[in-house]
Formats: structure tokens, C-alpha cells, sequence
């Protein structure tokens, strides 16, 4: 008969609206502010750029090789280059950027900036309240507040930082290696500053 | 012949004009509107309460709206087409004054028009029921068929053109 | 300082003694009663269709959400009001104008309580439709104006609706005009005011009167553009169809008008056959008339954020083939027994009588409905 479906429809949602009262299961609702899902790890949101140690400058991955400037779709990121160098994760001495800027409002969360580096410099960080009432200044991010610890990537990635620290560990040995191949006095075999010290340790 | 009345009268010919004077189509169904709206201004103040209220509801609701879904379905607002020729313009002031003459003809003829029916006839929906179902039922029955009648007839031609068109 | 207070004290004495001041008392209380219950409204809409879907429901502004309403008060108002380049800017200002002053003028003839009704006309139930059919003009100005395929699309879909839905609506609504031979809101009230021992002599308690009740309630969905008759606004197919190019204030105001009218329908059908403001039972007649014609008021409001909240929304053959093949004919029906109701002796025969042939009718039109296609699934070659 017609209007059968209807009244059962209704008896349904009268179910859920009397239902949802007093049976606190049935409210599936997470109350952000107050309430958080715990963190996932495989959650991205806006790239940081990684650095070893204690010091951000001292420590900073990036190279400025600009890779990611020009991959980036949005292009959102900004970076001009350093004059002088300083060594890197594995020692090398390396450019830094002297300027690297990436804007908030821009950036599209696609990770392809971390796809391309070839220093792991740069990672995606998973903190997602990044809303300002500064719509200019404080969206756009220069080098030292995207500057973040090797510590704080292995807190929200621990499976993929460590990953990363084996490779350059490994890296590193490789260069040492074949240093101490090429001049058997290793007299000034400790160029490598205390920063790649500590990320061994923790690989 | 108070203001009110003035204000009514005013609405409804500046409604009328509009409606035949304004350019697009659909601004002239809203003149008509108003128009029609305050023809029903009249007949409230005459105290013909289901007169004026069912020609807000028959007139400024449903006739207006099917004139405006009419102009919607049937071809562009805005463009129309070639200015109406100078025979066009005579025939219809023929017509317009025929009929004018007509109307003025009847009411001068009628009754009521004299000066000592000036006793409010009672025009509610009481007395309009008992007169369209008692002395006046057969125009009403005749007139039912008509409509019924002219809306088969609308239904027919339409489904035909569907048929051609399909 | 005290002069003062007597002269305010007179003049305010002398005002409401006066023909103004009586019209001031009766309109002002509207003006200022329904759109706070729209405010009340809108909140307990939201909280109960998200408790109807196991969510909580607005609760962030003021202690449970309360003060929701004056958030988006705030918001429409300060927002920036935006006029298309392309659309006929004089209609487009006066559509949602025309709009909210056909929702407020019904209100004239609704009997609020004993004494409160602004207008008492004696064709109050015509002057209801007719200020009513004011709203389909400002939605097809709504929709023609704003010059967007979206909203004329819209203010089609209304004006079909509409205008095939009134027809159900007035039919149903002559079953009580019928029954209480007049078309007086107020005289229909009085009609129902009567009890029995502790019954009252409400339409609804009759046959007819409940199935009128019923075909009263769907056609009053359908024209207060209401789920599961929303498409003129449906959301997922023409995003609010014919006020889309509205925003900032205009866009509360029609939210406003549509809520109403949603308000003004609910309030003739509670006239028509759910006795106005009289009490349920003979022994509560002391609680004052207006509570109980409110309290009946939000109960159909309820009603209505039930339905909302359970089923979805028609398409748009479904709609017209429902008001043409099922609607019209029952209300047509209806309309017959209630007016053969009268020339039966009182009795459990004719109760029940008029009740099996009401009933036959609609299992014969709902058989019919059912088969005829209309209702069934529909396979769309070009979508899938």
C-alpha cells in the first residue's frame, strides 16, 4: 500500500532522534577543539624543511638546488641562493638558501616538492591549524618557521624518518670511505660537523 | 470618490499602460500585475470582498504567472519584433473604441447606474453563491462546458504538435 | 520629570484607545512574534534534523548553541550584498520585498488567540490564498531577474509546484470551510470551539477531517517548498534554484519569507481543522487560547523538521504525476464525502462509511500510482 515506506522512514528516524539521547554510542561526533582522533601517520598538510642538531641554520638539509621551486604546481615557493657554502646532512660543502619562502594560502598539500628533493630536505609536516588573522604576513612562511628538527620528523613520521636516516647514514659512509680511500692519512678526516654526528646516533 | 480610490484607479491605468507600453515582455506581465492588483483595490473598497480577493488570487497569481511562463516557453524577452504598422495601430483603435463604446452604452443603459441605487448590494460569498447556483446556474453550467471544452481542445493541439514534432 | 510621565502616561492611554493604536497592539505583536519564532526555529531545525542523522547539531555559539540564530543574524547582515552585473536590478530588489510582505500579510486573518486576529475579514480563508499567490509572483521575479540558468530553472520548478499544489491545498481546505459554512477564519475557529463531554468538536476528529487534514499537510509541504518537495531549491541539483544570486540581508529575507510561509501554512491548517486556539479537552480551557494555538504550532513545525529529516526529495515527474494522478482525485473525492457527511444521521455507520470509502479511494489511487510507473525505479542511459 502506498505510504508504507514513509511511515516506516519515519519510525527510523524518530528511532535515531529518541536514540541519540540516551544511547551515547550513537553519536559518532569528535568535538575538535576539545576532543582530537589521534594523529595518523601517513597524514600530510604543508612542507617543513628538515634540519639535524641543534641549530637551524647550522643544520639545514636544503642545498637550494631549487628543484622544488620549479616542480611546485602552484609555484609557492620562493628561494634564492646562498654566496657562500656550508657543509651538509652527508658533508659536502654545499649552498644554503639564503632566502626560502613558501606561502600558506598557496600550497596545495601535493608533496611533490618532497617527491623531487634529493637531500631530504623537505617533508611534510601533519599540523593543519594554520589560520591567521595576519592574511599576509602570517601566511606567508620564511626559513626559519618552516624550519623544523630531525626530532619533530621522527615524532610525526617515525617509519619514514627513520628510513630516511639509514639512507643518509649510509650515504655518509660511503663518502667517508671512499675519503679515506683517496688520502691514507686521514689527518683532517672530521670535516663533518656535530650535526650528522647526532643523526647517526639515531639511525 | 475619496483618495483611496484615486490611488487605486491610478495603480490599475498606470498598470495597464505599462503593461502595453514597456519593452520586454516580462516587465509588462509584472505592470499587469499591478494592474490587476489594483483592480482589486477597487472592488475591496466596494465592499465585493470575494471579488477583489479572487481577482488577486485568479488574476494576479495564476492568469499572470501562466502569461509569464506563456512568454518564457514561447520565444526571446527581450528582442520583439518590427514595430507595429500604421494599420495595425488603426484596427486597434477601432477595436479599443468599439468596445469602449460598447461598455460605456450598457453601463449608461443599466440601472444601477442611476443615482438611487445607492444601497450596497450584498456581494458576499453567501449571496454570490445562492445567485450563481439558484438564478444563474445555467450561464454557469454553460460556461463550465465552454472552458472544459476549450481546455480539451488546448490538450488535443498540443499533443498533436508533439506527434509531428516526434 | 513626573508631568512627563503622566502626559506619556496619557498619551500612550489615549493611543491605545484609538483606531491606530488598536491596529499598532494587534500588528505589532506579529511583526515581532513570528519572525522571533523563525530565529527559534531555524535552531531547533538544525539541532533536531542533527540528532535525526546521530549528530549533535549547532552547539558552539552560547551555551548548547542558543545563541545560533543571532550568529547568522550577524553574518547575513554584515555580509556584502551582491547584484549581478547582467541581472534587472529594479525586480531583483523588489522580488524578496514583495516576497516577505506576502508572508506577513496572511498573518492579517490568522485567529492567534480568543481576541487576536489583526483582520477579521469574512472571506479570511480566500484572502489567505490570495495574499499567498502573491509569493509566486515574487518567485518567478526572484528567478526571471537574476539572470542565471540556475535560478530561472528554480522559479520554474516553483511555479509548476505551485500552481499544481494549490489546487489540492484550496480543495482540501473547502472540505472545512464546507463544514463550517463559512469563510471566516474566525467563524471556523468558533465552529470547532464546542465540546462534547471533554471532546472537542475539532474537523480533525472526523473522517474527512483527518484525511483533510493529511491532504492539507502534503499540499502545504509541497507549497512551502518544504523536503520532500524542495526541488525548486534543491540543494544538489540547482544549489537554492530561484534565490541563488541572492546574498548577504536579501538572502535572509527570503530564508525569512519561506519560513513564514512555512509558519502561515501551518496555522491555517491548525484554523481549518485542528480547532485554532481552542483547547484539546473541556477541562483545559482556563490555559489562555494563544498558548494552545501555539503549542499546536510548533507541534506541525515538528512535524514538518520530521518529514524533512526522513524523506528524500522527489524528481520532478514523480512530483506532478503525485498532485495530477493522486492528489487532485482524492482531494475531489474527499470533497464529495465530506459534503454527503451532512445528509446522514449521526452514528457509527456513517463514521465509518465515509472512513472505508476515503480509504478505498486512496488504495485504489495509490495501486494505481504504484503501477503506473511512476514511482519505479528509473534507468538513465546517459548517466551511468
Amino acid at each position: 500500500m502506498l505510504g508504507k515506506g514513509i511511515v516506516l522512514g519515519l519510525a527510523e528516524t524518530a528511532r535515531n532522534f529518541f536514540g541519540s539521547f540516551f544511547y551515547r554510542a550513537r553519536l559518532t561526533t569528535v568535538q575538535f577543539p576539545e576532543e582530537r582522533l589521534p594523529q595518523i601517520e601517513a597524514a600530510r598538510n604543508f612542507p617543513f624543511l628538515v634540519f639535524d642538531g641543534a641549530d637551524w641554520q647550522q643544520g639545514m638539509r636544503c642545498v637550494a638546488c631549487q628543484i622544488c621551486e620549479k616542480e611546485c604546481p602552484p609555484k609557492c615557493i620562493l628561494i634564492e641562493k646562498s654566496k657562500d657554502k656550508k657543509p651538509d646532512a652527508t658533508g659536502k660543502p654545499q649552498f644554503y638558501p639564503a632566502v626560502f619562502n613558501i606561502d600558506v594560502s598557496v600550497c596545495m598539500s601535493c608533496q611533490i616538492c618532497v617527491e623531487v628533493c634529493p637531500f631530504d630536505a623537505i617533508k611534510m609536516d601533519v599540523d593543519f591549524e594554520l589560520s591567521t588573522y595576519d592574511r599576509f604576513g602570517g601566511l606567508l612562511w620564511d626559513k626559519q618557521r618552516l624550519s623544523k628538527s630531525n626530532e619533530h620528523y621522527h615524532q610525526i613520521h617515525p617509519t619514514e624518518a627513520a628510513a630516511v636516516d639509514a639512507a643518509l647514514a649510509a650515504e655518509r659512509e660511503k663518502l667517508a670511505a671512499k675519503a679515506r680511500a683517496a688520502n691514507a692519512p686521514p689527518a683532517n678526516a672530521a670535516p663533518s660537523t656535530s650535526a650528522p654526528a647526532t643523526a647517526e646516533g639515531q639511525a | 470618490m475619496s483618495g483611496e480610490f484615486f490611488l487605486a484607479a491610478g495603480l490599475t491605468v498606470a498598470g495597464a499602460l505599462a503593461a502595453m507600453i514597456l519593452r520586454n515582455l516580462i516587465h509588462c506581465v509584472l505592470a499587469l500585475v499591478a494592474g490587476f492588483a489594483g483592480l482589486a483595490v477597487i472592488y475591496l473598497q466596494l465592499g465585493a470582498q470575494f471579488v477583489g480577493l479572487a481577482q488577486i488570487f485568479v488574476y494576479a497569481g495564476a492568469v499572470a504567472i501562466l502569461a509569464a511562463f506563456v512568454i518564457l516557453l514561447t520565444q526571446g524577452v527581450e528582442h520583439r519584433t518590427r514595430p507595429a504598422a500604421v494599420l495595425d495601430w488603426v484596427v486597434g483603435a477601432l477595436l479599443a473604441c468599439g468596445v469602449f463604446a460598447m461598455l460605456a452604452w450598457a453601463i449608461a443603459k443599466s440601472v444601477q447606474f442611476l443615482p438611487q441605487a445607492t444601497q450596497r448590494p450584498d456581494a458576499g460569498v453567501r449571496a454570490i453563491g445562492n445567485a450563481m447556483l439558484h438564478q444563474f446556474v445555467l450561464p454557469l453550467e454553460v460556461v463550465g462546458l465552454l472552458l472544459t471544452a476549450a481546455l480539451i481542445g488546448a490538450v488535443l493541439t498540443a499533443m498533436r504538435d508533439e506527434e509531428a514534432g516526434a | 520629570m513626573s508631568i512627563f510621565m503622566l502626559h506619556l502616561h496619557a498619551w500612550i492611554h489615549a493611543l491605545a484607545s484609538s483606531a491606530l493604536g488598536h491596529a499598532l497592539w494587534m500588528v505589532v505583536p506579529v511583526l515581532v512574534v513570528f519572525p522571533a519564532l523563525f530565529a527559534v526555529t531555524t535552531l531547533l531545525e538544525r539541532k533536531g534534523l542533527g540528532r535525526i542523522q546521530n549528530r549533535y547539531g549547532p552547539n558552539r555559539a552560547g551555551p548548547w548553541g542558543l545563541l545560533q540564530p543571532m550568529a547568522d543574524a550577524i553574518k547575513a547582515l554584515t555580509k556584502e550584498d551582491v547584484v549581478p552585473e547582467a541581472a534587472d536590478r529594479l525586480v531583483h530588489f523588489c522580488a524578496p520585498v514583495l516576497m516577505v510582505l506576502s508572508a506577513f500579510l496572511v498573518y492579517a486573518v490568522v485567529p492567534v488567540s480568543r481576541t487576536w486576529v489583526v483582520a477579521p475579514l469574512r472571506a479570511g480563508v480566500l484572502f489567505f490564498f490570495a495574499a499567498g499567490s502573491l509569493m509566486e509572483i515574487a518567485v518567478f521575479m526572484a528567478g526571471w531577474s537574476s539572470r542565471s540558468q540556475y535560478s530561472l530553472l528554480g522559479a520554474m520548478r516553483a511555479l509548476a509546484q505551485m500552481i499544481s499544489y494549490e489546487i489540492p491545498l484550496v480543495l482540501s481546505a473547502m472540505v472545512a470551510v464546507m463544514a463550517a459554512g463559512s469563510l471566516s477564519m474566525v467563524e471556523i475557529v468558533r465552529r470547532q470551539a464546542g465540546y462534547s463531554g471533554i471532546w472537542p468538536h475539532w474537523f480533525v476528529l472526523t473522517p474527512w477531517g483527518l484525511a483533510g487534514f493529511v491532504l492539507f499537510l502534503i499540499a502545504a509541504t509541497a507549497e512551502s517548498n518544504r523536503s520532500p518537495f524542495d526541488l525548486p531549491e534543491g540543494e544538489s541539483e540547482i544549489i537554492a534554484g530561484y534565490y541563488i544570486e541572492y546574498s548577504g540581508f536579501k538572502f535572509a529575507l527570503f530564508f525569512l519569507a519561506e519560513y513564514l510561509g512555512m509558519f502561515a501554512i501551518s496555522a491555517l491548517g491548525i484554523t481549518l481543522f485542528l480547532g485554532g486556539w481552542s483547547a484539546p479537552f473541556a477541562f483545559l480551557t482556563w490555559i489562555p487560547s494563544w498558548i494552545w494555538f501555539f503549542a499546536k504550532l510548533l507541534a506541525l513545525i515538528a512535524g514538518f523538521i520530521w518529514i524533512r529529516g526522513t524523506l528524500p526529495r522527489l524528481r520532478m515527474d514523480q512530483l506532478m504525476r503525485f498532485a495530477w494522478e493522486f492528489l487532485l482525485p482524492l482531494t475531489l473525492c474527499h470533497l464529495f464525502v465530506a459534503g454527503v457527511w451532512k445528509f446522514f444521521p449521526t452514528g457509527a455507520a456513517r463514521w465509518l462509511g465515509c472512513a472505508g470509502v476515503l480509504l478505498a479511494v486512496y488504495w485504489l489511487l495509490g495501486r494505481r500510482l504504484e503501477q503506473s510507473g511512476g514511482l519505479a525505479r528509473r534507468t538513465y542511459h546517459f548517466a551511468e
